[in-house]
């Protein structure tokens, strides 16, 4: 049986983060093409953090997803332009990360266009950011890196309760 | 100019950033595990990892102009220290908390123009390696940018390690702008910038947060540093004895 164009962009809507299992890699925005020709597939990802530990392990769920679904083989192209940006994450995987747990990015449009001036040092910049428990936006920062090179370490000043936030990058 | 001039520097070029991301970020990596608060040592380790990513992608890079068959993991771990390009600062030991802190102050603000400017290459694969880097270094160098101004203006002891460090490394910054036929060459065919039109750039951008640090930097002098050049502190060899110990043991080794 072939494997249909828009079966196996469900194929690949169903893959996960390997890291935050909840969203998954269409979620992320990670996933900029799927080419068909005839039983194979060519699939075009663009990196999240060029040292990010999951990449590779992404490439190998999507080669075997596609693979296992009946795709007779699959390539991979990687393209790091346009970089990859948290305004690419869908609105419902901003709902799941703030239901796992962890504060959605806010919005980086403004400073991601390419050919950007290069940002000034700005001491303490702040993000309104939600508890992703109880919605306050009373928080401070932590640190700016987190368990995982997108994260970033907050704490609830309401709650008190410390929670990860997804950084714009 | 011949084309295998242009090609040569270009080559050049491209290792050097390769390198500096490559040796900074083992360097760095060794404070996995030490840092003085779990924070930073998350932090420091997140930076190292960028900076691996970085040197993955641009000796890959390298790899495929090159030409000759070598990939990213015979680049890193099969040349010895005179065919490695990176500034000298990336290999000094880390000493201590103050002292990584300001070299990944002072480089990351060089590293964010160069970023910049390279967005405009005429190597398009160069380009994007970064525009995506950009992202990256900017995280670098704010988040060093604030620990200088924490240290610097904190107690006495933060303020005169600071400040320690700043007289140390200082000199080391002039690598970074020493003018070289490498930089011309690539500079004339629009790959990417002559480090040494960017120094009144980095000075403007690093010298209000050393100001707002209450640190100042020493005057200039005449110390010329030559990684870029190949011509290493006796530091890179330890590194390199311990970044390549697996390949050097069990040659081919993959996993």
């Amino acid at each position: 049986m072939t494997l249909l164009l828009d079966q196996a962009w469900k194929v690949l809507e169903a893959v996960p983060d390997p890291e935050i299992p909840v969203i998954t890699i269409t979620d992320l925005g990670i996933v900029r093409d799927l080419i068909q020709d005839g039983e194979t597939f060519r699939v075009v990802v663009t990196p999240t953090y060029s040292g990010c530990p999951a990449t590779e392990f992404i490439e190998a769920s999507i080669k075997s997803a596609l693979l296992d679904a009946g795709a007779k083989s699959v390539t991979l192209d990687i393209q790091l332009s346009p970089a990859w940006t948290t305004d690419w994450l869908k609105p419902e995987a901003r709902e799941k990360l703030k239901h796992y747990g962890i504060a959605p990015p806010s919005c980086v449009s403004q400073v991601s266009t390419k050919k950007e001036q290069v940002i000034q040092f700005r001491p303490r910049q702040k993000d309104v950011i939600e508890c992703p428990r109880c919605n306050s936006k009373n928080n401070e920062r932590l640190s700016e890196f987190g368990a995982t090179a997108c994260k970033a370490l907050y704490r609830c000043l309401d709650c008190r309760e410390p929670f990860e936030y997804f950084k714009p990058i | 100019m011949s084309q295998q001039s242009i090609k040569n520097s270009h080559l050049e070029y491209i290792q050097r950033l390769a390198d500096n991301s490559l040796i900074l970020g083992q360097r760095i990596s060794e404070w996995c595990g030490h840092a003085p608060v779990l924070e930073e040592d998350i932090a420091l380790t997140n930076t190292a990892l960028d900076y691996i990513g970085q040197a993955r992608l641009l000796l890959s890079h390298v790899g495929e102009l090159e030409g000759k068959g070598r990939d990213e993991d015979q680049l890193a771990y099969l040349r010895n220290e005179p065919a490695f390009r990176n500034l000298t600062i990336c290999e000094l030991p880390n000493h201590d908390f103050a002292r990584t802190i300001l070299r990944n102050f002072l480089f990351s603000g060089f590293q964010l123009l160069i970023w910049e400017a390279l967005q405009n290459s005429s190597d398009t694969q160069l380009a994007s390696i970064a525009e995506k880097s950009i992202k990256e270094t900017r995280y670098h160098f704010n988040h060093s940018g604030e620990w200088v101004v924490r240290l610097g203006d904190g107690t006495d002891v933060s303020h005169a390690k600071a400040q320690e460090a700043l007289n140390y490394l200082w000199p080391y910054t002039n690598e970074f702008f020493a003018s070289t036929d490498v930089d011309v060459e690539v500079s004339n065919a629009k790959i990417g910038p002559a480090w040494s039109d960017l120094k009144s750039k980095w000075l403007s951008l690093v010298k209000p947060v050393i100001d707002q640090a209450c640190l100042i930097p020493p005057s200039d002098t005449p110390f010329a540093s030559y990684g870029k050049f190949g011509r290493h502190s006796e530091h890179l060899g330890h590194i390199l004895a311990e970044m390549q110990y697996l390949q050097r043991c069990y040659p081919g080794a993959t996993w």
